[in-house]
């Protein structure tokens, strides 16, 4: 029996009845990472002695056989996430040797639901990517095609999941960086409602726009890492004090009755013809299910990537300030502080990040904030209302999660705005600080690349998306499928 | 042609609060060097702030007691600039929507005349850090990094370096009496930078504006600023500019440096802090705050004088200190006294405490113990001269007055007799003095009068004293 095959819930049963131990449980995880994971480099830190002692620990104390939701379940955790005492780089070299000093909200949620912090996954630095080829560390590859990105910024986390390298994963998203590689490596990949799931811990990209979110083998492991995960912290001010339903309760519910939105804007010429097909075969589907189909409209969908790229750069310029090399991380020596500073900054961040950066101050400097922070300010509005309106006349919206599959490792890096429009259906979903989810709908002919639906909710509504994508999930066997390595 | 100076102040406060403006890190003054820190303080990454509510209380109160406007809807802002100060390299501060705005202060001036001095605005923001320089490298210590910082922002309303100064000492007093800030200037709780122009008396616009920093003390204030107005008036007088740019007072050479020019005027980039809500004062918040408003001190003044009796020296001397204000007015409860108590607390009882360098909460001396001290004074039981033995001994070990008469029985004799006996016995002593005083030298008196004390170890009642002596001298 392969145990690094199972889902979550397959496994929590094992667990539960002592057919399996939790080190049994981790040994197998090991010995698969041992054999796939020199081709994926899906984890960028593993301790195989510190999972086993956790392993140990939690088989001692009877945890898994209890009623805890993950006791003994192995997790891989995106390496912007800090867990006390294992590195957290952000994929960056400005960050190498650095050491978590605390854990964050999640990690904390997951300690406490007893399971075991296996590893650290790869990612775009800071979460500024589409490919996770901006690593300082090198390149995650596609489970389904090595020539292939996983997609980013959280690929690490997708391809872990994708490949049975982990039985779940945390991923971020700040403008699909867990929708899109999820869609790429053919999992499932939820971003919450903004304020759903408490950011203290996550390493920030755009404050405003960050969420942490898990990526699953298929829906009910989601419903059942969202169970974990959300709820209010008081030590982050943006989380928000409201009950958590259990969402696994909501799965069987079904979709009939329920009112799916399609919106024109998302349904365009020039998408990908299979991605087009898969996902207009999923809507079918759904509608075979009892679900009713209607046209919405989101007018300022257009101006999504151009707001999404100044607001998330300039929150990034002042949080990734913080990068001196006066308190941690690496420091490049200098004629003075301010010399220390371009050398610190200059050696350890990446090209993108720069970029970025640059950006962003740029939006923000005297003379452009009126015209570029201050009105992308206003369109967000806009965008927000636009899903507001068109949730009163739908309970969920569906769209691609991604225009194309997995692209070429190579294939983009050049030319930034190609890379940015990867996002260009995910990333309205941040601005308006709603919650979606993607999971798989196909696949590409030749090569054989999955394909990703994105199901979206209104804000707090989980479980009606959850809901959406179990009853498609269950009538289809998309889930099942599995890379051949 | 004449000139006058126009000055504005930006007077920063840390709060008294327990915890930090966005952690819960102590904010104990002195410290061993990064002892008061944690992830937030310092920066790290993936860390978030939560607001100090007492902070926030405490602005708004600020904002109450110099009568300013309060907002109902304030935000936070990031200001953006590299130090090592800085742990974040933003300080989460206010830019727009300031918690409180348009106040004034009124400060007295000379011949019992007073001026409103208009404050713009005051926001609420977090501390730097402080950076301390060593032979070949640098450190940072981050205690103070993330204290409740209150930045008080005064209009352009005062024309004299004795209005700064008045200002400033009125802005101190309401703060102290507030509980806001202890404002001890030497452990930096209260921070002041001024901006200073000059214009030929009777023209409406503004001079060129020098920022003058680093002053110390209010005093200190004082002397920078009118070293920088007759700095400024000179150059004018010669037909010189006046250029604006940021000068340094060096205060043992008595002048100001320039430290930086107009051309390196930051760009801060201020953007609304995406990590707090903003915050909104509900009627609630406030009525409660408002419930905390202290009398302030100039009503303080009048009402001790009124009230007490006292001069108006004394009522400024007592209630320029909240602490002391209140001692006083417990000592005073009740009491017959107000004035004597008064000279009391203001010569003897602050002049020991100097001396221990203690404050009046590290004192033992209880206030009604005070009000007891005096009216055995008054009812004749002690001397005033054995009154400050008393004091002394109450000063140290905090019994009460009567039981330290009592302990080392220093109740005062009245009694002729006993008195009549010390008299004889100084007579017999000093027959010269005697002789003098016989001889028409009334002044004799007094030596003869010291001995009689002396030989009753200061007990003896020294009216008694003077009139038995008196009626032996004359009638012997």
């Amino acid at each position: 029996m392969s145990l690094h095959t199972l889902t979550v819930h397959q496994l929590r049963e094992k667990l539960r009845r002592g057919a399996v131990s939790a080190r049994a449980t981790t040994q197998s995880l090991l010995d698969r990472i041992q054999v796939v994971d020199g081709k994926l480099k899906a984890y960028l830190w593993l301790n195989a002695e510190d999972a086993l002692a956790q392993a140990d620990e939690i088989d001692r104390s009877g945890i898994a056989r209890n009623g805890k939701l993950l006791g003994g379940v192995p997790i891989a955790i995106k390496d912007v996430i800090n867990v006390e005492g294992q590195p957290c780089t952000c994929g960056s070299k400005i960050l190498k040797g650095h050491t978590s000093v605390y854990d964050a909200f999640v990690v904390q949620r997951l300690r406490d639901a007893g399971a075991i912090l296996l590893g650290r996954t790869n990612m775009d630095e800071f979460a500024m990517g589409s490919s996770t080829e901006n690593s300082s560390w090198g390149v995650t590859r596609n489970p389904w095609d090595l020539e292939r990105i996983p997609g980013g910024s959280s690929g690490g986390s997708a391809a872990a999941v994708a490949a049975d390298e982990a039985f779940a994963a945390l991923g971020t998203d700040t403008g699909g960086s867990i929708r899109q590689p999820a869609a790429l490596c053919g999992c499932v990949g939820f971003k919450p409602t903004y304020g759903r799931v408490s950011r203290y811990g996550l390493v920030a990209f755009a404050s405003s726009l960050d969420q942490i979110g898990p990526f699953t083998k298929d829906v009910a492991d989601c419903a059942l890492m969202m169970r974990v995960l959300a709820g209010h912290d008081r030590h982050d001010s943006t989380s928000v004090p409201q009950p958590v339903p259990d969402y696994t309760v909501a799965l069987d519910k079904g979709v009939k009755g329920l009112r799916i939105g399609l919106p024109k804007e998302y349904f365009i010429d020039g998408m990908d013809r299979e991605v087009d097909g898969a996902v207009r075969a999923a809507i079918k589907k759904l509608q075979e299910l009892g679900a009713e189909i209607v046209e919405i409209s989101l007018p300022h969908t257009d101006y999504a990537v151009a707001v999404y790229y100044l607001i998330a750069t300039a929150e990034a310029s002042a949080n990734l300030a913080r990068f001196d090399g006066v308190r941690y991380g690496a420091r490049v020596t200098g004629e003075d502080v301010i010399d220390m500073y371009g050398k610190t900054r200059g050696a350890g961040f990446g090209a993108e990040v720069k970029r970025r950066i640059i950006l962003g101050t740029y939006a923000l400097s005297a003379g452009y904030y009126d015209a570029y922070y201050l009105r992308a300010q206003k369109v967000r509005t806009l965008i927000r209302q636009d899903f507001e309106k068109a949730f009163e006349k739908c309970d969920a919206i569906v769209t691609p999660t991604s225009p194309e599959a997995a692209f070429r490792i190579g294939e983009k890096t050049d030319d930034p705005l190609k890379m940015y429009l990867s996002d260009i259906f995910t990333i309205s979903v941040n601005l308006a600080g709603i919650c979606g989810v993607s999971l798989p709908c196909g696949f590409t002919a030749s090569p054989r690349l999955p394909i990703g639906l994105q199901v979206l909710g209104k804000p707090f509504g989980e479980e009606t998306v959850l809901r959406v994508a179990h009853a498609y999930e269950q009538a289809t066997e998309w889930h099942k499928q599995r890379p051949g390595l | 042609m004449q000139y006058e100076a126009v000055i504005g102040l930006e007077v920063h406060v840390q709060l008294k609060t327990k915890s930090k403006m966005f952690c819960g890190c102590a904010t104990t003054f002195g410290a061993e060097p990064n002892t008061q820190v944690c992830p937030v303080c310092l920066g790290y990454p993936g860390v978030l702030p939560v607001m100090n509510e007492e902070a926030v209380r405490k602005t708004i109160l600020t904002g109450l007691m110099i009568e300013s406007e309060v907002a109902r809807f304030s935000k936070w802002d990031r200001k953006n600039y590299f130090y090592p100060d800085m742990p974040k390299n933003y300080q989460i501060s206010q830019y727009d929507l300031p918690l409180c705005a348009h106040g004034s202060v009124e400060i007295k001036l000379d011949g019992g005349k007073t001026k409103k001095i208009g404050v713009t605005r005051a926001h609420l923001e977090e501390d730097v850090a402080k950076n301390l320089h060593f032979e070949t490298k640098s450190g940072v210590d981050f205690n103070r990094a993330g204290t409740p910082l209150m930045e008080v922002v005064s209009e352009p309303d005062m024309r004299s370096p004795d209005e700064a100064f008045a200002y400033l000492t009125t802005l101190k007093e309401i703060l102290i009496s507030g509980g806001i800030s202890d404002c001890d200037m030497e452990k930096g709780q209260l921070r002041c930078d001024s901006n200073v122009s000059v214009r030929p008396v009777g023209q409406t616009e503004f001079g060129e504006k020098v920022e003058i920093k680093n002053m110390n003390t209010i005093s200190g204030v004082r002397r920078a600023l009118a070293y920088e107005i007759q700095r400024q008036t000179a150059a004018l007088q010669k037909g010189e500019k006046v250029s604006q740019e940021t000068r340094r007072w060096d205060d043992a050479a008595g002048k100001t440096f320039v430290m930086r020019t107009k051309e390196y005027a930051h760009d801060y980039r201020y953007f609304p802090e995406p990590d707090l809500m903003p915050v909104v004062v509900s009627d609630e918040m406030l009525a409660e705050v408002r419930k905390g408003l202290p009398e302030l001190p100039e009503a303080k003044r009048q009402r001790f004088i009124k009230q007490y009796g006292l001069p108006e020296y004394d009522a400024g001397v007592l209630v320029a200190d909240v602490t002391l204000a209140a001692f006083y007015e417990r000592a005073v409860h009740g009491a017959k006294n107000p004035k004597a108590i008064s000279n009391w607390v203001t010569t003897e009882f602050l002049g020991k405490l100097a001396e221990a360098k203690m404050t009046i909460d590290e004192c033992p001396i209880r206030p009604e113990h005070l009000a007891e001290l005096v009216s055995l004074i008054d009812g004749g039981q002690i001397s005033g001269k054995i009154g400050k033995e008393v004091f002394a001994e109450m000063f140290r070990s905090g019994k009460s007055p009567s039981a330290i008469v009592k302990e080392k029985g220093l109740v005062q004799v009245s009694d002729a007799g006993a008195i009549g006996g010390f008299i004889e016995e100084a007579i017999a002593k000093n027959p010269k003095s005697v002789a003098d005083f016989k001889s028409g030298n009334e002044a004799a008196i007094n030596f003869l009068k010291g001995q009689v004390m002396k030989l009753s170890k200061g007990k003896a009642n020294p009216q008694l004293v003077g009139e038995i002596l008196l009626r032996k001298l004359k009638g012997g």
